[in-house]
């Protein structure tokens, strides 16, 4: 007998919880218990009394078990709001990697002349190496840490994803 | 606004919130909560013997009343042995509030003695759970625990409370009125919603209504109001486990339990229905059978208070997310708005009555008086000797469970408390428990298997402690039956494991517990035997032996489809390919 799992498509959620103990442990147990994938969670603290979190996840599904994803995530009772972000249409997704380099020469020259293409930024800087700061979609980080093997890549750190929706609105 | 200490503040808020009974069992981290309630006037502390049975107690205190059950238990130990309970009551949907102690706040994460991680071990087997930190906060928590328990689909709530934060002074006053922050369900079904459900039940030619759980949590007017509505349209109705008693079992619209020990009747209209109403039931794997053949020509409204039980399982085609009272209350008065009258469901009653005459639910047996009581015939019997009494009756797992379910006939909701979603072998008897202190003059069987009983058989103890009037009715086949049954099924009868060896002298037992202890070993002692069980005043343990080898028939094998079932022993081949091996 083989087992088989479905694949599906990617989905940004946007979750607003009680800034609360054990909220991250609540939510990402959720997902290893039920089954869901998580390719990307992120948290912080987004109010001014420091009373609401906001984690955005990036998960993977078939259109069922999104819903289920999200109506689970819903009746968690920390949990203010679901919004799935991937449904509403138009939104802007961020993340940031920290990119070290090492290397002389040849190499060095043209990690920094890439760094450039890519719009990265040089936050550090010794005589053989860069630490690189990027910011964009989660492809663009993909490829520029993809070049940056060829040029002596020894660290990376990356936040994963933020995201918000296009317009004036407020979720 | 009063000062009190953290252990005199969870006694008032339990005091405030009307709890009267709380299950329990002390040890160092309670130390504090076990003085403030030494002598209590209005909270009477029921000693059990073990932790799991606080919680099943408390679980069936609450399905026979309706209120939330109260559990009170020690750190470490005291809070894991509670967990089975608690995932209990978190997957029937049982309110329940679980006050575990805590080693100090200074200490946590200590690895300090009898110290556990009890939030995290609990956080996916709650509906919430808190670890109260400051004593200020201590009696908001308690509050807001209880609304969670309650409102919304009901479940567990735990609430860790740190040694010194029972023994620290902190100000507590009554909550005016609760509203969560963030949880706020959805009680009144959408009207949009309600307009099409009727209108598709006024059109119906095959309708069900499939019912659950979630009817009897929404309390006896929502049993009241589903009678209503099904006299209304005429139409058949069956229910889950969880949900027997909310539509009375004599009335001819009552067609059985359904899915994997269901009558065949209920499973072939939910079959060839148009139209499927469920009501406060959640489509599970025991209910649904195969799912790619459940139901193909019908029509789903599916009536839940959780939102996430709708479409998780089967894509339905109208969801009412409400409270399933609210939600029968609003279709009985869109029925009469829109001037509704029910059709003729001549040819669909005909088509019933056709399935009902295989008389799934019978059984081979011999008459004589030395005969072998055959398990259903003792279930039937029992029905029979308690009628005119209203029973509350509990049940432990296995065969035994499903034959009551089968033979016995409830008229009314919370008076059948069961172990649906998690299965427990060992909530039957302390169950049985939490229902007699709730109800002191009624009668409560435990109608039990030898196996299951053994799980939390302490708990003797305690109803002779409290005097209760227990009655325990075993089954008693001497086989772990439900197991035996299935490797009988799936693995040409190797019985690895399943046989209840060196089983205890119930009588004997009894006695040393100061019980009675009763045994019935022929059909001719059977109604005998079950009177003087019933006549007898205190506890009573009835060690019924019944045929050792009998099966649980009608039977939807794991895997199969409404339409495959076995009716009788002679349909078993005693082998299954692997796929249906893989299923539970
Ligand atoms: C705590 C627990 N362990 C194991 C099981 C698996 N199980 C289901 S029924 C059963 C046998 C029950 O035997 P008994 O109580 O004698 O009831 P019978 O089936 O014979 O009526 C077992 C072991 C369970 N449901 N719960
Ligand atoms: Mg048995």
């Amino acid at each position: 007998m083989k087992i088989t799992t479905e694949t599906g498509e990617r989905h940004v959620l946007a979750v607003t919880v009680d800034n609360e103990a054990g909220i991250l442990a609540k939510i990402t147990g959720l997902f290893s218990a039920r089954g869901y994938n998580i390719e990307s969670l992120t948290v912080a603290d987004i109010s001014a009394d420091h009373a609401l979190s906001r984690i955005t996840i990036v998960t993977s599904g078939p259109p069922a078990v999104i819903d289920q994803i999200i109506a689970q995530l819903d009746r968690l009772v920390p949990v203010h709001q679901v919004t799935d972000l991937t449904d509403q249409g138009a939104h802007v997704e961020r993340e940031i990697a920290l990119v070290k380099v090492a290397g002389t020469g040849e190499k060095r020259i043209e990690a920094l002349r890439l760094a450039d293409v890519f719009r990265a930024k040089v936050v550090d800087t010794t005589l053989s190496s860069f630490i690189f700061e990027i910011t964009g979609n989660s492809d663009k980080v993909d490829r520029f840490i993809a070049l940056m093997r060829e040029c002596g890549l020894v660290e990376v750190g990356r936040t994963g994803i933020v995201a918000i929706a296009r317009g004036p609105e407020a979720l | 606004m009063k000062e009190m200490s953290g252990a005199d503040m969870v006694v008032q808020a339990l005091v405030d919130l009307g709890v009267d009974t709380v299950f329990g069992y002390p040890g160092g981290a309670v130390l504090p909560i076990y003085d403030a309630l030494f002598n209590h006037p209005s909270i009477k502390h029921v000693l059990v013997r073990h932790e799991q049975a606080a919680t099943h107690a408390a679980e069936g205190y609450a399905r026979s009343t309706g209120k939330p059950g109260v559990v009170l238990v020690t750190s470490g130990p005291g809070a894991t042995n509670a967990v089975t309970g608690i995932t209990d009551a978190l997957l029937d949907s049982i309110p329940m509030v679980v006050l575990t102690g805590q080693v100090p706040t200074t200490l946590i994460g200590t690895d300090a003695f009898q110290e556990c991680d009890t939030v995290g071990i609990t956080r996916h087997c709650t509906k919430h759970n808190y670890l109260v930190m400051d004593p200020d906060r201590l009696g908001a928590v308690i509050h807001e625990a209880f609304y969670i328990a309650t409102h919304g689909r009901p479940g567990p709530v735990v609430i860790d409370i740190p040694k010194n934060v029972q023994v620290a002074t902190g100000s507590y006053s009554v909550p005016e009125k609760i509203e969560h922050q963030s949880y706020r369900p959805q009680v009144e079904p959408d009207a949009g919603a309600i307009a099409q459900a009727i209108d598709m039940i006024a059109a119906a030619e095959r309708p069900i209504f499939y019912t659950g759980g979630g009817v009897i949590n929404a309390g006896p007017d929502a049993s009241a109001a589903l009678r209503q509505l099904v006299s209304l349209t005429g139409a058949p109705i069956t229910s889950t486990l969880m949900g027997l008693g909310a539509f009375p079992s004599d009335d001819p619209k009552w067609l059985g339990m359904l899915g994997m020990h269901g009558t065949y009747e209920s499973n072939m209209a939910m079959n060839r229905a148009d139209l499927i109403i469920a009501v406060g039931a959640r489509f599970d794997d025991r209910v649904t059978g195969r799912l790619d053949a459940f139901a193909p020509e019908a029509k789903k409204i599916h009536i839940d208070i959780d939102r996430s039980s709708i479409n998780k399982i089967v894509p339905v085609d109208i969801a009412v997310v409400g409270d399933a009272g609210r939600a029968l209350d609003a279709l009985i008065a869109a029925w009469a708005d829109k001037g509704h009258k029910a059709r003729d469901l001549g040819e669909w009653w005909r088509r019933i009555d056709g399935w009902r005459a295989t008389r799934c639910l019978d059984f081979p047996e011999k008459k004589d008086a030395g005969a072998e009581i055959m398990p259903q015939r003792a279930v039937k019997a029992l029905f029979d000797a308690t009628r005119g009494r209203d029973p509350i009756i509990t049940t432990e797992v296995g065969q035994h469970q499903m034959w009551a379910a089968q033979h016995f006939g409830f008229a009314a909701p919370n008076r059948w408390l069961t172990s649906g979603g998690l299965g427990t072998m060992g909530y039957g008897f302390p169950a049985a428990v939490g229902a007699q202190i709730a109800h002191p003059n009624r009668l409560v069987v435990c109608i039990a298997g030898e196996a299951s009983l053994q799980m939390n058989i302490q708990e003797m103890g305690t109803v002779s402690q409290y005097r209760l009037p227990v009655k325990i009715f075993i089954l008693n086949n001497e086989w772990m039956g439900m197991v035996r049954q299935w490797q009988e099924l799936t693995y040409e009868s190797r019985y690895s494991n399943s046989y209840s060896d060196s089983l205890p002298d119930f009588v004997k037992l009894a006695a040393a517990y100061g019980w009675t202890g009763l045994r019935i070993d022929t059909l001719g002692e059977l109604e005998d035997g079950i009177r003087q069980m019933i006549e007898t005043p205190g506890p009573v343990i009835v060690d019924c032996r019944v045929a050792k080898l009998a099966n649980c028939f009608p039977m939807i094998p794991s895997g199969a489809a409404h339409t495959d079932m076995i009716l009788q022993p002679s349909d078993v081949t005693g082998k299954m390919d692997d796929e249906a091996k893989a299923l539970v």
